[in-house]
């Protein structure tokens, strides 16, 4: 262990292990990539937190992206809907913070308070990357306590679409786990007192069988009323729909348990199958539970408030004050710092506009705005500050005006689960034979008739049957998450097995948005290399970072006579040469080049150019080859169709391959698609894929960090595991295979209730051990076998 | 053999006191988070040179 820091140390970061530059900064002996993670390292060891170091090698984030402004939380209004509770003394506030991700992460943040002692209190809940800060609001702001975790790197993610109070108020599950803790205490003490009359009472305990059966029944009554409510509910409000679920037959099954044993044990006459009603709902809520467990803490219900800022300056009579979002109106006047997103339609009125709109139409190149000219609400700035009058409110702007859409005030249907539609012939078929049976005996025998009747009834109470897709499906979920692909709920996996039609975004889908790779044409020496590595370096132009980063140089000269036209180039001089970097134009040369050039002259000599390509995502093209054997792919970008011929021997006809396409558009050729026939799993990053991923049978967001930001889907998939998608849907489609064999397992058992219980022999005992038989082997079965398919699969 | 009435109320009285005592953490939220705790428990209060500093800087854990 301590060889392994001391190793890590020499070559990376202290703080975050990023990879050292030639010059590293230093502090203690210690060698940091950047002043943040440097400043980050001073606070911790100047208030005797250098433990923070010991738990975990390299345990923090790397600190190089700026950090973002804080001032609004100083307007009460807008600190009133963060924070969960305030006093005149006392503050407490849930903050969802990313960047947690070790033990270390979880020991500093605890220790908050040694930094600075106003704060009394912070606890972190990991899974959900929550810190819960209480704080003396006389002594210490909430501005304060947001900046004092971001000074020693973790930076809270604070929206307006605020996902931590949601889950705060979400207690379904915690009342389904008390549900199932019911169940449970009442079926161990059913289970305890039905064990004599398993075995038979002697003769001279006879007097206590009665005993014990009337303590079972009183056991039986939370489990009939507390814990199995929904099932009955959710028959009832089915029933009344005309619709057939499987809670029908189990809402049945338990009714005709309860009542059959409570005639039994009240006349004297049996013991009835209070055992195995407990039993049943026991299991059957642990399924429940099985399916309604999510694996990660993430969000699949964002739209554009989670992507906007909480809050924009205003500039009012020269002084700047934040406002929230909300009480953003037209006519007022916003500044927009460097990295800030333009949160509605604006008029640019001063300093230089430089916007990624990468996120919003998919366009991979930054557009340039002059003075006057319109600014489209989810760009985000990359120059310098600029002043902006909004002309649009922000749920009237271009971009938010897709949530308008009808797609998104409709429900999405729900998606028809296999178990669905078996069960409605389930139903029918356990009907027809229970009324068969009992008319069968009605002549001969009444008892013997209604024994029959409800001995079909239990033994055919399709418990088995209702384990088996939540095992399946939940097995396969916790693998799906092990390979980072994250899904909203189980019925997802059903959904992706039946896929036909595949579209995809391109930019940031297809390609890495981070690795954009340049091919040069021409030549260059290494200490040419330098010079221009040096001089890109100057400028704040996305061009100039890339190629900074792909000629991979350290800093070495510095430049003199610096000049940037903006959009045109760079020039300077470097070690005593002039230099200019640009587009032909700039440099005073003829040559053509589709997308996005960098020319270079040295000393009046060219040298040649580079060109920025976007790199596909690893594995792209086998991907593509794989899926398009069986599926039907199609493309639809937003951006200029400079790789159309990169692309079309991806895809079948170029008339898959869609350019220039408007959030709008993309939706409507979903829908074109869907009227067609085909189910459509649409795969996208931005808010301009938004409303395709929600018009999809599945729409699944693309995102090389699963902590940012995505537009609202079924699914989320880590950029990293973009190549696995074939293994994905094989593997769902494996498991609906699963989910039809354990169908037949658990009708076969059924088969074999059924053959006594219509014969009106099925003894209580006979029930107690079939039922728990087949729920063990269904979860077995399931479990196991979902495993050796992703095994099979390469998933495992 | 009478002590059974007796023996099997209790055993359901106490088995009930542990239902209920599972609510009441349900309730305070103890199931909400399963992993933080158990990184916690292992974090010493003070560690290194640091034990032999003052001792009023020991706030409370919560």
């Amino acid at each position: 262990m301590k060889e392994s820091i001391s190793v890590s140390v020499a070559t990376v970061c202290y703080h975050c292990g990023d990879d050292l530059p030639l010059a590293p900064h230093t502090a203690d002996d210690k060698q940091f990539c950047c002043l943040g993670c440097k400043g980050v390292y001073q606070i911790l060891s100047s208030h005797n937190l250098s433990s923070y170091y010991v738990l975990n090698a390299v345990p923090g984030a790397s600190q190089k992206k700026a950090a973002q402004h804080f001032e609004y939380l100083d307007e009460p209004a807008i600190a009133a809907n963060l924070v969960d509770y305030t006093d005149h003394k006392t503050t407490v506030i849930t903050l969802f913070v990313p960047a947690v991700h070790c033990s270390s992460c979880i020991w500093l943040l605890e220790h908050l308070h040694k930094i600075n002692p106003d704060i009394s209190q912070s606890r972190i809940d990991f899974p959900k990357k929550q810190v819960s800060i209480t704080f003396k609001n006389q002594l210490i702001s909430l501005r304060k306590v947001v900046e004092l975790l971001t000074a020693v790197g973790y930076e809270p993610l604070i929206s307006l679409q605020d996902v931590v109070k949601k889950q705060q108020s979400d207690h379904s599950e915690r009342n389904l786990v008390s549900k199932i803790a019911v169940a449970g205490f009442c079926v161990g003490n059913v289970m305890m007192l039905s064990f004599p009359e398993y075995f038979g009472f002697s003769n001279f305990e006879e007097h206590y069988r009665e005993f014990f059966n009337w303590i079972n029944l009183a056991l039986s009554i939370p489990v009939l009323l507390y814990s199995s409510r929904d099932y009955f509910i959710s028959a009832w409000i089915n029933l009344k729909n005309g619709v057939l679920n499987l809670d029908f037959p189990l809402a049945l099954g338990i009714a005709v348990m309860f009542i059959r044993s409570a005639v039994e044990i009240i006349t004297k006459t049996g013991s009835g199958f209070i055992d195995t009603l407990c039993s049943l709902v026991f299991f059957l809520l642990i399924g429940k539970w099985m399916q309604q467990r999510t694996y990660r803490y993430l969000s699949f219900e964002r739209d554009y408030r989670s992507y906007f800022p909480v809050a924009v300056t205003l500039i009012t009579e020269g002084k700047d004050q934040p406002i929230p979002l909300s009480e953003l109106k037209k006519g007022h006047r916003i500044l927009i710092r460097s990295n800030e997103i333009i949160p509605a339609d604006a008029i640019l009125l001063k300093g230089e506009a430089k916007l990624d709109f990468s996120f919003v139409t998919g366009e991979s190149i930054p557009a340039d705005k002059v003075l006057g000219e319109m600014v489209y609400a989810g760009g985000r700035q990359i120059g310098g500050a600029i002043e902006l009058e909004v002309v649009k409110p922000v749920s009237q702007s271009y971009l938010t005006r897709l949530w308008n859409n009808e797609t998104f005030s409709t429900q999405k249907n729900p998606i028809k689960t296999f178990s669905d539609t078996a069960s409605k012939y389930f139903s029918i078929a356990l009907l027809f034979i229970a009324i068969t049976a009992g008319l069968f005996w009605v002549n001969t025998d009444i008892n013997k008739a209604a024994a029959a009747f409800t001995a079909v009834l239990i033994i055919a109470c399709p418990c088995a049957l209702a384990l088996s897709s939540p095992f399946t499906l939940a097995a396969v979920l916790s693998i799906f998450d092990k390979n980072k692909f994250y899904l909203k709920n189980t019925a997802v996996i059903e959904e992706l097995a039946r896929i036909s039609t595949i579209v995809f975004d391109k930019t940031g889908t297809i390609t890495n948005p981070s690795a954009n790779g340049f091919r040069f044409t021409g030549s260059l020496t290494e200490t040419e290399k330098q010079l221009v590595s040096d001089l890109a370096r100057n400028s704040g132009h996305p061009l100039s970072r890339e190629l900074v980063r792909s000629l991979d140089k350290d800093a070495r000269y510095s430049v003199d006579r610096y000049r940037e036209q903006v959009g045109r180039g760079i020039s300077g001089t470097v070690n005593g040469h002039n230099l200019k970097l640009g587009s032909a134009t700039f440099l005073g040369i003829s040559a053509q080049e589709k997308g996005s050039v960098v020319h270079i002259l040295i000393d009046q000599n060219y040298c040649g150019y580079f060109l920025s390509e976007q790199r596909w995502r690893a594995g792209f093209k086998q991907l593509a080859l794989t899926l398009g054997i069986k599926h039907d792919l199609h493309l639809l970008s937003g951006d200029h169709d400079h790789d159309r011929n990169l692309l079309t021997p991806f895809f079948k006809g170029s008339q898959q391959l869609h350019f220039k396409q408007s959030p709008q558009n993309k939706l409507d050729y979903i829908l074109n698609l869907q009227n067609k026939g085909a189910k459509v799993l649409m795969f996208g990053d931005g808010l301009n894929d938004a409303g395709a991923l929600r018009q999809s049978d599945l729409g699944i967001a693309v995102t090389d960090d699963i902590n940012n930001f995505s537009p609202g889907c079924d699914a989320i998939l880590d950029g990293e595991a973009f190549e696995k998608i074939p293994q994905f849907i094989s593997q769902a489609k494996d498991a609906v295979k699963v989910i039809h064999m354990s169908f037949l397992i658990s009708i076969s058992y059924n088969a074999i209730g059924l053959f006594f219980a219509v014969q009106g022999l099925l003894s209580p005992l006979m029930a107690a051990i079939l039922m728990p038989i087949s729920t063990a082997t269904i979860i077995l079965f399931t479990s196991i076998t979902a495993r050796l398919y992703a095994c099979k699969n390469k998933l495992l | 053999m009478n002590i059974i009435y007796m023996l099997l109320g209790l055993s359901i009285i106490i088995a009930l006191i542990f239902l209920i005592a599972f609510f009441w953490a349900s309730k305070n939220g103890q199931h909400d988070d399963l992993y933080t705790p158990s990184v916690r428990m292992l974090f010493d209060d003070e560690p290194e040179k640091e034990a032999d500093q003052k001792s009023d800087e020991d706030h409370p854990k919560g």
